[in-house]
């Protein structure tokens, strides 16, 4: 069984910005950006990906100056996870033009670092005073819509402000963090074998991917072998997950778009999924079946026949529904050239999953970057160029497709025997690195113990940090009526990005 | 326009009914929940919903009430996305520092009378996610709540039965 690949090499703190210059020449993509604490000194790490390969630099920052030098001058996305850093373990990075608070909100006490040592998980925070420096647009006409948290419909809070111009959008900024529970902390007091709870909790839409990734990461560290059966059993969960979230956001989009009978339809699909899902695993949503070691929900003979008819007949049902999408003049007027993310921006911004597929990026990490049993397998990965809307659905209609063809061959080939075995813990001082393509997108996990073993740090970085800020791109020169199908089409995770 | 009709036509009525699934009877508690509507609410409950911190798990079942299995419309249900016109909110949780003035705010805009249902796990603050510095637990640690509805998520099912005994 491989596991992914990562190498990580420390360097002096005044060669940290450096090496992101090298990366940025290379072409490799900034993946994430966090910082932990050890005993004498804080941490910051950067993660890039170059052709499917992970690289993490890491730097040594002293606990009296607590600063380092931005890497946002040639990554984009570095921004936002410097202001994450900021805002939650208290380290400064100079040269960041964006100094602004991010997830943490300037109604907290200034020099409250939740991620420090020091700084007790259920500490009370006061409100103080504390403003927040929106961007403004200036000119004739110019007027702001402001939206949120508590928005549109059945949804996940987060502040959206528009500036427009007539109907015409020409800035939007995005105001997250509504959610923020403090997981990352909650993490340094959670044993290693109940971390899989956590993580199945960080992006409830992603349970499968989510708890996926944090138990390779820790069966990466401990060394860990998992059945075969488990390892197949894993990935039918996490073909299913995507199957189920893209049949639902393909109906959700139809009927942001007036076209309600998708919605109806393929909710229908969805639904018999999770019927199926309950009835075999006791769970809708298969959460909390992936535990270190491997799972806790197996299938027999039965299961199988179930999950082989019920798919002959999702894809049955799902190859008219996507012939009535496609054939459709009023939802063509929609969806084509609507929400532009062009491919100049996608590598800018280095957006994952499919969004980024459908913007002409042709990664995906069950390819690129495969843990058993997805090295035995080959997967059609469906690229598109336009970057619009209906580029969007279509990458996610093929990936429909393949999911289903891939649960088959997983299911017809699949191994016998255990589908657990005892996840021993992890040595002191020791990391370990994941990567799960979710329906969304990459997802890493990153965990670190302790000098005592325990955990000291874990870091989780769903799809959503970075799609994010591709969503402020797309919608501009769109009307603003356009704005809930462009954000349907993207569908970033409110809660996963909040942590 | 024909595929879609043939489709519409093919799929005929879907929906089931699922009120009182694990109680006796099935019959009165769904005539019920219609009876009550009526005589409350002259037909129509309007929802709001409201996220003060969840997961999103619980949210995927709400939106799973709205679709033709469960079919929530079919006792004079429907969700708004003002508060102005909400009956009830329907809230989950568990409600972060960072919801909390977004929270009260929500309830102090929607007309009395009106009912609060807390929504899983969390909301009912006896979830994964208890009470730190981010967040500050059930929800009736800050608004008052008429009825709990448990599970993470709690199914579409165990929903329709909370709501009803909210209204109740
Ligand atoms: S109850 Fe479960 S599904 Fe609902 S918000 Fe909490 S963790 Fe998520």
């Amino acid at each position: 069984m491989s596991v992914n690949k990562v190498l990580t090499y420390t360097v002096p703190a005044d060669k940290f910005a450096g090496t992101a210059f090298e990366q940025k020449k290379k072409g490799a993509f900034l993946a994430a950006e966090w910082s932990a604490e050890s005993e004498n000194y804080f941490e910051v790490y950067a993660c890039y990906r170059l052709n499917g390969e992970y690289q993490i630099v890491r730097t040594e920052i002293s606990k009296e100056k607590a600063e380092f030098d931005s890497i946002s001058g040639y990554y984009l996305a570095a921004s936002r996870f410097e202001r994450q850093i900021y805002s939650l373990m208290g380290i400064k990075a100079i040269g960041n033009t964006d100094q602004r608070p991010w997830i943490k909100f300037e109604d907290w006490p200034v020099d409250a670092w939740p991620l420090r040592k020091n700084f007790k998980q259920n500490t009370v925070l006061r409100r103080s005073e504390g403003t927040y420096d929106w961007i403004q647009a200036e000119g004739e006409g110019v007027f702001e819509i402001p939206v949120g948290p508590v928005h549109a419909g059945i949804i996940e809070p987060g502040h959206f402000r528009f500036q427009a111009v007539g109907e015409a959008i020409i800035n939007l900024e995005e105001r997250l963090g509504y959610v923020h529970k403090g997981i990352e902390k909650r993490y340094e007091s959670t044993p290693w074998l109940e971390g899989y709870k956590l993580a199945g909790r960080v992006s409830g839409d992603s349970t499968v991917a989510h708890s996926l990734a944090y138990c390779i990461a820790l069966e990466a560290m401990t060394g860990c072998k998992v059945p075969a059966r488990a390892a197949w059993l894993r990935a039918i969960f996490l073909e299913r997950e995507r199957i189920a979230n893209h049949l639902g956001d393909i109906g959700a989009i139809g009927n942001d778009a007036a076209f309600s009978i998708l919605l109806y339809q393929l909710m229908r699909l969805k639904e018999m999924l999770l019927r199926t899902n309950q009835l075999l695993w006791g769970h809708r949503y298969v959460m909390d079946k992936i535990v270190p070691g491997g799972i806790v929900a197996d299938i027999d003979k039965n299961g199988i026949e179930q999950i082989l008819t019920e798919l002959k007949k999702i894809e049955k049902e799902f190859k008219l529904l996507v012939k009535i999408y496609d054939g459709n003049p009023s939802l063509e007027e929609r969806v084509l050239t609507t929400g532009i993310l062009s491919k100049a921006q996608a590598l800018e911004l280095g957006v994952v999953g499919f969004v980024a597929r459908a913007s002409g990026l042709d990664i995906d990490s069950r390819v690129q970057n495969p843990f058993s049993p997805y090295d035995q397998l080959e997967i059609k990965v469906p690229v598109f160029t336009a970057g619009d809307v209906n580029a969007r659905v279509w990458v996610r209609i093929e990936e429909v497709r393949e999911s289903i063809r891939l649960i088959r061959l997983l299911l017809n080939n699949l191994p016998s025997g255990a589908i657990k075995t005892d996840c021993p813990l992890p040595p002191p001082n020791k990391t370990g690195f994941a990567v799960v393509e979710g329906w969304r997108g990459e997802i890493i996990y990153w965990l670190q113990s302790d000098s005592k073993g325990a955990i000291n740090r874990c870091m989780a970085r769903d799809p959503s940090a970075l799609n994010w800020k591709g969503l402020e791109y797309s919608v501009l020169d769109n009307i603003v009526p356009d704005f809930p199908l462009c954000n349907k089409s993207f569908n970033a995770s409110y809660a996963g990005n909040d942590l | 326009m024909i595929r879609t009709l043939f489709q519409i036509f093919k799929t005929g009525i879907v929906t089931e009914n699922v009120l009182g699934r694990d109680a006796d009877n099935i019959e009165v508690l769904g005539s019920k929940l219609s009876k009550i509507i009526k005589k409350r609410f002259r037909g129509s409950l309007t929802i709001r919903q409201i996220d003060a911190g969840s997961c999103n798990g619980c949210e995927l079942e709400i939106h799973a009430l709205n679709n033709s299995i469960y079919n929530i419309e079919q006792y004079g249900v429907r969700f708004t996305a003002s508060p102005r016109f909400a009956d009830l909110l329907l809230v989950t949780g568990p409600v972060t520092l960072n919801m909390e003035i977004a929270l009260k705010r929500t309830y102090e805009a929607t007309p009395t009378p009106k009912l609060v249902v807390a929504v899983g796990d969390c909301g009912c603050g006896q979830g994964i996610f208890d009470e730190n510095y981010a967040t500050i637990g059930a929800i009736d640690k800050v608004i008052p709540v008429d009825a709990r509805i448990k599970g993470c998520p709690p199914t579409p099912a165990a929903l329709l039965n909370g709501i009803l005994q909210a209204i109740s």
